[in-house]
């Protein structure tokens, strides 16, 4: 498998990472107007083939690809060439950003403001830049930027401005467009518009990835893409989209450029605008529509603090470097070019691998705030903790996340400083009363609305929470799996771990960033993180606990808690609740209600089993191991549910293990 | 017909022809007297002797460089007064000055004039290891009058071709497997002796013709356990019979290319084969590896020159039984043999199309913006199949390493119409001298036709934003090519160890494949801890319909490197894989020899190179012809 050679197991020295300037310093003290004017004279792509973005349409539109897709439909279609043309035309001209740097000049101007206003700062390792910049001049750049806020690439092109490097063009969801103004200010700032989905609708793939392609391969500027496709909801990184990675990747395999530079670029707040628009999403409020008047009304935001923000800009990773070994580019040799192929098997899955890859270079390099630590300790102690026993253990848990290689922000030595003012920045989520810190539930207001809008309120504050705690999960997942599975085999032999360590592993493997098939490196990860930290020690044939490895275990056992439950929820629902055939776009709701129900009789207190994304990735999970069959009809698709199955796996879920033969001769 | 045109117009051509295409040669001792001789071969009947006048003698020792390349009277070296000079008298640069050179060599590779790397002066005959003679075989030869040695020096010479690590060693005075005995059979049927003698006595044989290979095809496998003899065919030089109503020549294998050339000329004929190597590679070579001439847009590449082969196989003699121009009779046997490189047999003699000597030849040059548009344009020349004898497009590094190699210029009129050129291209028409680049022309045949050809050529050129650079700068360019194996002698005077290569790719990819070789080649260099930029050029150097041959040139500095051939040798290899990634062939027209061998299943496939072994193993099961290229 490629993924054995991309991936090695984290070294015992956790890896270096750069320092942090603040850009906002310089904003507050000087002239944002005379910022916003400055003489912007970005360093470029060597072999740059300069055109404006006008003529970028029509080198599409003369592509050879383009011409041969338009040939190909208006024979099928029996329309004439012109006229499919023309719908390549419309196509495009719906999609291509217009950059202009007057605009970019607009948005440095006003988010310097917001940013002043929201951020106490923002803080950025210039070492990347210097990176950044080299990279620019040397090979044409793919940008991506980790997703979990809008801000994300309002953030990027500010930054590239403020430090002089070259601006990108950015690929959004076409949702934007449809904000009045604001769409096409995004878009004249840079951004081009893809449809969310266009499945079999080949011109407009042609007109897409040849446009996306032209712009890599003649250096135009740096492509900007969210791996991951949309923002995270959850704050957990999502399994990685790679329709445009593939795209991008292409011009290297096809030799048309000697290399791409692929830079992960890790976002992290230490409290996110989308808050709790996120939690009431997760619980089925519907999301609002992107709107102008949506955005203006936002504005009340601007005068809340939402602490600092965190840019890394990960070292460029060379696309030709990575497939060295993996793909041979002379496959390509035998066809024209220009001709459309889809990719391999095993190229496909070679992307595949990079972009999962590429997501973990971006978790690793996620700056942590101790808050995400505190939310993790809040959710465990779901009535409040002692402030006391909360900075100790905080402090306790801070020095697991470092021995694991967690990237950690921690402002200063005094514990219970660092802890009081993270919880200040919070304190629309926690409130520190009596000695005790706790969730702060908004009280419902009139007391008929009942319980169920008590408990809908309090799964918001714990979804909200949940999110921090989700940015840390990425340190502790594969110790925490490996944790769980040794509390369910109960035994000692490794590889009866391993054979459970696999099986959860698979089962979330659509819950966490766990990389297709690579099992043994992180069994093995998780082994020697957790020996490292003095929680267990490795024998030949078997990993035993030490004596003092009980609190990190069980620690790690409650953190993996609430998916195990909530994944058992949803197999419960689709074992006890329903007849065979299920539509799929009532699994959510109908989960939804099930697990409410369960909370209000009082038989489940995991809240989080009400967020819609850990439904949909149990689903997902399902429908992958075969225990739920997806039929489309006609209209809708309608979700065949194999009882044993599911059965079968909630009690894997639930620490009973099937027993199985195969032993992985590997160990 | 040529045989009809008066006499001295006639001789005018040839010695045009003559200046132009090696004007360096010597003179020859008897006038237009060339040996031929129709006469059977028959070991009864006293052997014929090999056509006298050849350009190089049975030892070649007598005047050819031991550890470098061509001969021993010319190379380039660096006088007095720092200035780079070419000695003898044999070519057009021979005694003249080169003052850009050193300059350019200094600032090219970071050389430095003071940090010398000198060859071991003579061959070291306690350093050749003592010959393992089959002394039955040496017996029957000697019986059947076959001449033969054992001598060192003879032995060295035949040991190698001109590969980078082959002279390198040499100049070191390093000398590995060598043929333990040298033959030299001087008619076919001398070689169907050998053949037979070495297939009774179980002995090895390599066939060596003007060892001018560069893939390593003449070195001896050092796993080789019997007796290695090389087949010199430098005897085998006469042109047997010269057919003017069929225009072909019968032409033994042996003889070099530029005694076929001139010899052919004397009676108003060529062939029109031109490779770089002409002066010393042999007809045979040319046919085992698939050579390519320069003018091959007029006269055809080796394998369309040639109507009929033979060649001696242990299983016996292969040819054809008439000389019909094109035959259906199953795959082509004579495909058997070219680029056979010496595994199957001995190519004794080629039935070649010859034609008369064109009327009018001219140089020409144009230069470009930038090699994207050069590439354009020779794409279009190739579309509408106009091309000339040769076109050839440089890269602008090459164009600078050509403009090197400028001899003093005499007069001040000369110098000063250089720089108003220069002017003219630079400032006038804005091209950038970092980024121009110049194709070389060599129009051929009748003079109304050539100017003819040259305006549509250079109107094709106007398109694409070329203007015409004159003949000089042409002639230049052809000559770098003549030259340049003697240059990378100079280079390795000073730390600077270089080769070429070259490949053939479709037209759509020559541009990325250009750009990612180099720079591939670049990246290399950087990370094997090479500390200067290496050379790293190429031009496009043969135009077809449906592609182009390219040639790179590589070199680099080595100073401070512990292996420096190793270093060369991972690069080379790393070219190599790009060019076959990009869409390149694994060679054009070099061969595969054992340098690249490694690549011949993946280029060929499985089942390809299982034909190719079962043809091998049916002609020669007991591998006589080991040399080990190719399979």
């Amino acid at each position: 498998m490629a993924s054995k050679v991309l991936y090695s197991v984290r070294g015992p020295v956790p890896r270096k990472r750069d320092d942090f300037e603040d850009v906002l310093e310089e904003r507050r003290k000087s002239s944002d107007l005379r910022y916003a004017l400055k003489c912007y004279t970005p360093a470029v792509y060597r072999n740059l083939v300069p055109c404006k973005a006008g003529v970028l349409k029509t080198l599409v539109l003369q592509s050879e690809a383009v011409r041969y897709v338009i040939e190909q439909v208006a024979a099928e279609t029996g329309e004439t060439w012109e006229a499919v043309q023309d719908e390549a035309s419309q196509v495009l001209e719906e999609m291509a950003h217009r950059q202009q740097l007057s605009t970019i000049r607009f948005f440095a101007f006003t988010l310097s403001k917001a940013f002043k206003a929201l951020y106490r700062s923002v803080r950025v390792n210039e070492d990347g830049v210097q990176r950044l910049q080299q990279a620019i001049q040397e090979h044409p750049v793919v940008l991506l930027p980790s997703h979990r806020s809008y801000m994300d690439f309002l953030m990027m092109s500010y930054l590239l401005f403020t430090y002089d490097l070259a601006l990108p063009v950015i690929a959004a969801g076409m949702d934007f467009m449809s904000m009045k103004f604001v769409g096409e200010m995004l878009r004249m700032s840079g951004a081009f518009f893809i449809r969310r989905s266009f499945g079999g609708d080949k011109l407009y793939w042609a007109v897409f990835s040849e446009y996306v392609k032209t712009m890599l391969r003649n250096g135009y500027a740096p492509l900007e893409f969210f791996l991951e496709g949309t923002r995270s909801r959850t704050a957990k990184s999502l399994t990685p989209k790679t329709g445009l990675l593939n795209i991008a990747m292409e011009p290297f395999f096809k030799g048309e450029v000697f290399d791409v530079n692929l830079v992960p670029v890790s976002i992290s707040y230490e409290r996110i605008l989308e808050e709790s628009l996120y939690a009431r999403e997760l619980l089925g409020v519907p999301k609002p529509k992107e709107s102008t008047s949506g955005l203006l009304k936002a504005r009340r935001i601007l005068s809340e603090d939402f602490g600092t923000m965190h840019v890394y800009f990960g070292a460029p990773v060379s696309v030709r470097s990575l497939s060295q070994g993996h793909i041979g580019r002379s496959q390509y040799n035998l066809v024209p070019r220009h001709i459309p192929q889809r990719p391999a098997a095993d190229t496909q899955a070679f992307v595949n691998d990079v972009a999962f890859h590429l997501v973990r270079l971006q978790e690793e390099n996620m700056v942590l705030k101790p808050w995400a630590l505190i939310s993790t300790l809040l959710l465990q102690n779901p009535n409040g903790m002692e402030l006391s026993t909360l900075i100790q253990q905080a402090d306790w848990l801070r020095g697991l996340a470092l021995s694991f290689g967690a990237f950690l922000d921690w402002p200063g030595e005094m514990v219970s400083k660092v802890i009081s003012s993270s919880l200040a920045v919070h304190r629309n989520l926690v409130c520190v009363s009596g000695g005790r810190v706790r969730l702060l539930v908004p009280e419902v207001s009139g007391a008929e609305c009942g319980a169920e809008e008590a408990e809908f309120n309090r799964a918001v504050s714990v979804l909200s929470c949940a999110s921090y705690r989700n940015q840390a999960l990425h340190i502790f997942v594969r110790p925490a799996l490996l944790a769980v599975s040794m509390r369910s085999t109960e035994s000692c032999r490794r590889d009866e771990i391993y054979n459970c360590f696999n099986i959860l592993r698979n089962i979330f493997s659509n819950e966490f960033i766990l990389c297709p098939g690579a099992s043994v490196q992180d069994f093995e990860e998780a082994c020697h993180l957790l020996v490292k930290c003095g929680a267990l020690r490795e024998l030949q044939q078997e990993v035993v606990m030490s004596s003092s490895g009980q609190t990190t275990l069980s620690f790690l056992c409650s953190l993996l808690e609430p998916f195990l439950q909530s994944y058992q929820v949803v197999c419960r629902y689709l074992c006890e609740d329903t007849q065979e055939d299920l539509p799929e776009k009532n699994f959510v709701p109908a989960v939804r209600n099930f697990a409410l129900r369960l909370i209000l009789a009082g038989s489940l207190s995991c809240y989080e089993a009400l967020s819609s994304d850990l439904q949909k990735n149990a689903l997902a999970a399902l429908v992958r191991l075969n225990a739920v069959k997806q039929i489309k009809n006609s209209d809708q698709v309608i979700l065949k549910i194999n009882k044993t199955a599911v059965n079968s796996l909630e009690d894997t879920l639930g620490g009973k293990i099937p027993t199985q033969k195969p032993v992985l001769a590997r160990l | 017909m040529a045989s009809n045109t008066d006499i001295s117009e006639h001789q005018r051509s040839a010695r045009r022809r003559l200046r132009i295409i090696a004007g360096h040669l010597q003179r020859s001792e008897q006038d237009g007297a060339a040996a031929l001789s129709a006469q059977e071969c028959k070991a009864e009947t006293p052997r014929p002797s090999a056509a006298k006048g050849t350009a190089v003698p049975k030892r070649r020792q007598e005047i050819m460089k031991w550890n470098g390349w061509g001969y021993s009277d010319s190379r380039f070296l660096f006088n007095k007064k720092g200035q780079a000079e070419f000695t003898g008298r044999r070519y057009r640069l021979s005694g003249l000055i080169l003052p850009s050179l050193k300059d350019w060599f200094e600032g090219t590779f970071g050389a430095n004039l003071q940090h010398k790397t000198p060859a071991t002066a003579s061959l070291s005959v306690s350093a050749v290891p003592p010959p393992n003679l089959n002394e039955l075989l040496v017996e029957e030869l000697k019986a059947a009058g076959v001449a033969l040695s054992s001598n060192p020096e003879d032995r060295v010479f035949r040991s190698h071709g001109h590969c980078l690590h082959e002279i390198f060693a040499l100049r070191e005075g390093r000398i590995g497997r060598i043929p333990d005995m040298v033959v030299w059979p001087s008619c076919h049927d001398d070689v169907v002796k050998i053949v037979e003698l070495a297939s009774k006595h179980n002995v090895c044989l390599i066939p060596y013709g003007g060892g001018t290979s560069v893939s390593s095809a003449l070195e001896c496998p050092p796993e080789e356990t019997r007796s290695i003899v090389s087949i010199d065919t430098s005897q085998m030089n006469r042109i047997l019979w010269i057919d003017e109503k069929n225009l072909t020549a019968h032409v033994e294998a042996g003889i070099i290319g530029q005694d076929l050339e001139r010899q052919l000329n004397e009676s108003g004929y060529c062939t029109g084969h031109e490779p770089d190597s002409m002066e010393f590679s042999t007809l045979g070579g040319w046919v085992a590896t698939r050579a390519s001439g320069m003018k091959k847009n007029i006269y055809g590449n080796i394998e369309d020159l040639v109507v009929h082969i033979k060649m001696a196989t242990p299983r016996g003699v292969i040819e054809k039984s008439c000389q019909g121009p094109r035959m259906s009779t199953g795959p082509d046997i004579h495909h058997f043999i070219l680029g056979s490189e010496g595994t199957l047999g001995v190519v004794t003699e080629v039935t070649m199309k010859i034609r008369p000597i064109p009327e009018y030849q001219k140089y020409g040059s144009i230069v470009f913006p930038n090699f994207q548009q050069g590439v354009a344009c020779l794409r279009e020349v190739a579309k509408q199949r106009c091309a000339p004898a040769s076109i050839r497009l440089m890269d602008n590094e090459q164009f600078q390493f050509g403009h090197a190699l400028k001899p003093q210029v005499s007069s001040i009129f000369t110098s000063f119409l250089d720089g108003l050129k220069k002017f003219y291209i630079t400032k006038f028409k804005g091209f950038d001298p970092h980024h121009l680049c110049v194709a070389t022309l060599l129009f051929e045949g009748d003079r109304e036709k050539v100017l003819q050809h040259e305006k549509q050529v250079y109107d094709i050129a106007a398109k694409f934003g070329g203007l015409a650079a004159g003949e000089d700068n042409g002639q230049r360019g052809y000559m770098l090519t003549f030259v340049i194996a003697y240059l990378r002698d100079l280079g390795m005077d000073y730390y600077v160890i270089g080769e070429s290569f070259e490949t053939s790719v479709p037209w759509d990819r020559v541009l990325d494949l250009c750009r990612n070789v180099k720079e591939r080649i670049v990246r290399e260099c950087k990370d094997r801890g090479v500390q200067f930029p290496p050379l790293s050029t190429c031009r496009v150097t043969q135009t077809y319909d449906a592609g182009a041959c390219v040639y790179f040139y590589f070199a680099f500095n080595y100073r401070g490197l512990s292996e420096p051939i190793h270093v060369y040798e991972q690069v080379e290899h790393a070219a190599r894989e790009e060019i076959l990634a990009n869409g390149g062939s694994l060679s054009h027209h070099h061969g595969v020899g054992k340098l690249r061998k490694e690549w011949m299943r993946e280029s060929v496939s499985s089942v390809g190179l299982g034909m190719l072994k079962a043809v091998k193993d049916y002609v020669d099961p007991n591998n006589i012809f080991g040399n080990r290229n190719l399979l």
